[in-house]
């Protein structure tokens, strides 16, 4: 494979950013946000320089590689901290410092009052750094590396205003939820070590096919609940609702367009690993679809605009993680998806911030509406947005869903049936409550009182905006045309066989488009056409109760996680306190009979200890004896 | 008729031990003659000299071939070399933390709470004994790894054994409960050297040798008096399982961990493992490698009820030095996976490891000397919640620390459980691996739960505070810090340096 030292600067960049502004301090103050914004701008310019090198090459040649040093050599065994940019990590590192750096120029007006801004720079220069080690490294290990970076990078700025209990509260939950999927990761690297003897992802494709379909299954749920951990799928979706309460432009950053991806890129990036196990895949395809369902249910309920977002995402993720698991057919499919979700999740979260910018950071859509008269950039740049993630031709959604939607109901038998059925479902689902968002704020009547005076943001603001709304609508097609995607990501998937065509491609955009207009219509009958009340109704069915509690997951996970987790921890020192010290105790007086006699004596528990080193040598010696006969 | 051959000494060779007892000496001059005031510093400059200077000389030796010196009593090989330098390290970054005077009584022959207490805490007396004791204890751990005989590694285990009891008893507050637990520590440590000695008579009894050469023969030629062997072994084992703190044997060092001055744990808790695994390592891999069969399996049953008992009772520790403690004991059942492994492998990852544990946990027992109230060190875990929000500096570098327990990637501690669990699959022992691995996620939980605690929690309103550090304790917080994670980052140049020279002399 080809090798290229430039790679290294695509982090390295970024990583002197966040260096630099941690260690230089207030002196940075004034200046600190335009470095971070330029390494993260020259960041960029350094992946569409590889992406001319590489676009110049036959596609065999594309991937190159880079050593940077020998990270682990223990005998036989041998990690290398190396990169790797292929085709599909292009994708990723274009995506990220390109979106990242607009969200760079976004916050540098909307952090602009806040005393802290280098802090939150350094921090965002940071994540970038981190989530492209994660997408770039050659090896599990070296991604998992960056897994961690970008789960630390994101704690830091979801609890960025740490003073705010209820903030820091949300970060401990991502925290928790996170260190499970990573934990997942964890495993699937041991296992794969301890029975393929390697962990780059060369290695562990070459051996995909020889090892045997339980291992593969093994390592292919481990990397699921990684995955599951990091995109906030089910049923560790809980933290993402609440990392809302981090700034606007992170969650932009990192619960719209990059981070929370991440688990989608695990999988695709493991897709020799799901070929060769059915049964994960078909575990991935489960939780995709009870995701996408899950969340689109959850963002019918939220009256915080970010909440429903995050519930949107959420569910949007469902749709990549689905087409992941449909094997070779899909894994391109979910990429695109990914590509143009990236487009119009981040743009509809800084429109989001620049409402709550011009409202006094109110979130409640119920006091919004009617902002289209004094916000009207950010309305027409959400309102592109929206058209995509709806799905209306010729907007990016539309080509990146349909193509998930048509995978899903090809995917043969019940199976192709059941996830079509779904996945047609939560695109109408879809197109209601992003009406409903869409009305809540902008087109219905005025339901703020007088102390509010919503404007326009600052051109620094809106214009990463517009850039990307106009990503929105025509990264789809651009995508799509000729299936370009498909082609570019072709030489790194296994082939496939031929599928079979259960409707015609034209026929399957005529219903997803069919139940978008469902979805519209019944929004916009409930919410434009009605009064929407300032304060959430009550007397609502149980169905809207229970979404409004994000369909019970934190009940669920209070009963089944927590209450057993401290449960066990009392018992634990109820055992540390009781049967290890009575055990002590009691083995003391059975050993010398008079418990009375020691009682008395003062040294305290000395002599237990004692009395326990001696039985430990009586064993130690039988064991041995034991062994020899 | 006997004899006398004239014993020879190659002093060059034993040069590192012999000017660390020479420090120590001059130490106990000073504390005899040199006035009060001029004690603290001229100690702590000897102290820090002579180990500088050991470490001079044993560098200065190191590439000499292997051998023996002092009659075949004491051997230099690879494996030794680097073990004393681990322990001279670690020596000289404790020292900086002992330096800090603040953790220790004014006036140990003082009862506590009497009048002769408040007036030495009065006159700001300073108990510079600790210098020499150290100096001592340090000269000990030097020969345990390089002894050859079992006379000599039975000397050398009293010499470092005894300064510690002393000084696990010189806390400046809570001194009852340090000196309670320094005579458990004592009444313990004499139990297990019984046993010890016991294992050197019936070892002597197998092979009519105590020289490690001597049994390793007598182990290949078979003497028909097996059971001696079985004997000797097992009472041997006890004695070194006790001072790393292995389960069943490990029952003092939570109390003893809690008790003694933070520093003390500190030094005591890095160097003495270290020391104690390589004298484990050496006469397991040297003397009785051939009839691993009979000893392998009860050790591979104590590595793995070490870890698991470790991991789990760490959970429900609601102080930290003790969590601290039980957390050393699950490291000693992944490090005896080090001696099970018996391969090169294992002894190299051992060696890594140890140096890497030690170091984080100076650095660790530093960072808890850092938090204190009116009345000293805070050991209750629940009053560090919010530590991150009030010093976020040594918040993260204790969240570091935990990190490289952990084992998680970047940290020294990562390569080392990596290392030490791929040699024990090496060598087949598969139990060895899933157990780790799972201890190992059980003990990544309570470490978690500590970051947790530090970051996300609020910080409780009762006067805990951070203290200035003193500037020799941020030496040692940064030493520690930065060798943490440059061992995590690059570990390359020692590993290879570890490979190339860790070889036992047989």
């Amino acid at each position: 494979m080809v090798t290229n030292n430039g790679l290294v600067y695509l982090i390295a960049l970024p990583l002197f950013g966040a260096l630099s502004l941690l260690l230089l301090g207030r002196r940075a103050d004034k200046w600190g946000h335009l470095l971070a914004t330029t390494l993260s701008a020259g960041s960029f310019a350094v992946g569409l320089l590889q992406l001319s090198e590489m676009l110049a090459r036959t596609p065999e040649a594309r991937p190159v590689t880079q050593k940077l040093f020998t990270w682990i050599s223990v005998g036989s065994f041998n990690v290398d901290a190396s990169l790797l940019l292929d085709q599909l990590s292009i994708c990723f590192v274009l995506l990220i410092t390109g979106v990242g750096t607009l969200i760079h120029i976004y916050s540098i007006s909307y952090m602009s009052h806040d005393p802290d801004r280098r802090r939150f720079f350094a921090y965002l220069n940071l994540f970038i750094a981190a989530m492209l080690l994660l997408v770039l490294g050659d090896s599990y290990l070296n991604l998992y590396v960056g897994w961690e970076g970008v789960g630390l990078a994101s704690y830091l700025l979801i609890g960025f205003w740490n003073q705010k209990p209820a903030y820091a509260t949300a970060s401990k939950k991502a925290f928790i939820m996170n260190r499970i999927g990573d934990m997942g990761l964890s495993f699937a690297i041991m296992i794969a070590f301890a029975s393929l003897g390697t962990v780059s992802f060369s290695g562990v494709k070459e051996q995909a096919h020889q090892a045997s379909e339980a291992t593969m299954t093994a390592i292919g749920i481990m990397l699921l609940v990684a995955a599951v951990g990091k995109s906030a799928q089910f049923p560790l979706q809980a933290w993402l609702g609440d990392a809302m309460a981090g700034p606007t432009p992170v969650s932009a950053l990192i619960h719209a367009a990059t981070m929370v991806t991440a688990g989608v890129y695990l999988i695709v990036r493991s897709n020799f690993v799901f070929d060769a196990a059915p049964n994960a895949q078909l575990l991935v395809v489960i939780v995709g679809a009870i995701t996408l369902m899950f969340g689109a249910l959850v963002g019918t309920a939220k009256d915080d605009i970010k909440k429903a977002l995050a519930a949107s995402t959420m569910s949007q993720i469902g749709y990549m993680i689905l087409a992941s698991g449909l094997g070779p057919a899909g894994y391109a499919f979910a990429i695109m998806h990914l590509l143009t979700h990236g487009f119009f999740k981040a743009g509809m979260f800084l429109g989001a911030g620049s409402v709550m910018h011009g409202m006094n950071d109110e979130v409640n859509m119920r006091r919004y509406g009617g902002l289209r008269k004094f916000m009207p950039i950010t309305f027409i740049t959400f309102g592109l947005g929206y058209l995509a993630i709806i799905g209306v031709p010729p907007f990016a959604g539309f080509y990146s869903k349909d193509m998930i939607i048509e995978t899903a109901l090809n995917a043969g038998g019940a199976k192709g049936i059941i996830l079509g059925s779904v996945a047609l479902l939560g695109a109408a689902i879809t197109a209601f409550y992003m009406t409903r968002v869409m009305i809540l704020t902008f087109t219905s009547s005025k339901r703020w009182d007088d102390t509010q005076h919503p404007h326009e943001s600052p051109i620094l603001m809106w214009l990463p905006m517009a850039i990307l709304a106009i990503g929105s609508v025509i990264s789809g097609f651009l995508l799509y045309r000729g299936e370009a995607l498909k082609h570019w990501l072709e030489p790194l998937f296994e082939e496939h066989g031929e599928h079979t065509e259960l409707l015609p491609p034209i026929v399957v955009s005529g219903l997803a488009l069919f139940m978008v207009v469902i979805g519209v219509a019944l929004a916009v009958i409930k919410y434009q056409l009605s009064d929407v009340e300032v304060v959430a109704p009550e007397n609502v069915s149980v169905f809207t109760r229970i979404a409004r509690r994000d369909l019970l997951q934190d009940d669920i996970n209070e009963a089944l996680f927590m209450r057993p987790g401290q449960l066990i921890t009392s018992a634990l020192v109820k055992i540390d306190q009781s049967v290890v010290d009575g055990a002590v105790h009691g083995i003391g007086k059975m050993a010398l009979g008079s418990g009375s006699v020691l009682r008395k004596s003062q040294t305290g528990f000395v002599r237990s200890y004692a009395v326990l080193i001696l039985i430990g040598a009586g064993v130690l010696i039988a064991a041995i004896w034991v062994v020899t006969k | 008729m006997i004899t006398f051959v004239s014993p020879t000494l190659d002093y060059s060779l034993l040069a590192p031990i012999l000017i660390v007892l020479g420090g120590a000496l001059i130490g106990v001059l000073i504390e005899a003659f040199a006035p009060r005031g001029a004690r603290a510093s001229s100690q702590l400059f000897i102290t820090l000299a002579t180990l500088a200077l050991s470490l001079a000389a044993l560098i200065r030796s190191r590439n000499g071939a292997s051998t023996t010196a002092a009659m075949e009593s004491v051997t230099f090989d690879g494996a030794g070399v680097l073990l004393q330098g681990s322990i001279l390290i670690i020596a000289i970054i404790s020292v900086f933390l002992l330096a800090d005077q603040e953790n220790f009584t004014a006036l140990a022959a003082a009862l506590p709470g009497s009048d002769e207490e408040r007036t030495s805490l009065q006159q700001d007396l300073k108990v510079t004994e600790v210098y020499p004791l150290t100096l001592f204890a340090v000269a000990g751990m030097l020969l345990f790894p390089v002894a050859t005989d079992l006379v000599t590694l039975f000397v050398a285990l009293e010499m470092l054994s005894l300064p510690l009891y002393l000084l696990a008893g010189l806390s400046r507050r809570r001194r009852l409960m340090s000196q309670e637990s320094a005579l458990k520590y004592f009444l313990l440590g004499a139990f297990s050297s019984a046993f010890f000695l016991m294992g050197i008579a019936y070892l002597y009894g197998y092979s009519a040798s105590v020289s490690f050469s001597g049994i390793h023969a007598a182990v290949i030629g078979g003497t028909g008096n097996d059971i001696y062997l079985l004997l000797g072994i097992a009472f041997l084992s006890v004695g070194l399982l006790f001072k790393v703190g292995a389960v069943p044997f490990h029952a003092w060092s939570p109390d003893v961990y809690q008790g003694a001055p933070t520093a003390v744990t500190a030094f005591m808790a890095a160097a003495t493992k270290v020391a104690a695994f390589g004298a484990m390592l050496r006469i397991f891999y040297v003397s009785f490698a051939e009839v691993y069969w009979q000893w392998r399996p009860a050790l591979i049953a104590i590595a793995l009820i070490t870890m698991v008992f470790g991991s789990l009772v760490a959970i429900a520790q609601r102080d930290v030095k003790r969590m601290l403690a039980y957390s050393s004991i699950a490291h000693a059942g992944f490090l005896l996976s080090g001696v099970i492994a018996l391969n090169k492998s294992g002894l190299d990852a051992s060696i890594f490891y140890l140096f890497a544990y030690g170091v984080a946990t100076v650095g660790a027992f530093a960072i808890v000397t850092l938090v204190r109230d009116s009345a000293g060190e805070v050991t209750d875990l629940n009053r560090w919640s919010g530590l991150g929000k009030r010093s976020p500096w040594v918040a993260t570098a204790f969240a570091g620390f935990l990190l490289a327990f952990a084992g998680i990637p970047l940290t020294s501690g990562f390569i080392g459980k990596f290392s030490i669990f791929s040699a024990a699959y090496e060598s087949g022992s598969t139990a060895i691996l899933i157990t780790g691995v799972l201890s190992s996620a059980i003990a990544a939980f309570f470490y978690i739960r500590v970051i947790v605690l530090m970051f996300f929690k609020d910080p409780v309103e009762d006067g805990t505070s951070v203290v200035i550090p003193s500037v020799y304790t941020q030496i040692t917080i940064a030493i520690s810090a930065v060798v943490t994670f440059a061992l995590g980052i690059y570990p390359t140049p020692l590993i290879n340096l570890i490979q190339s020279t860790a070889q036992f002399l047989r």
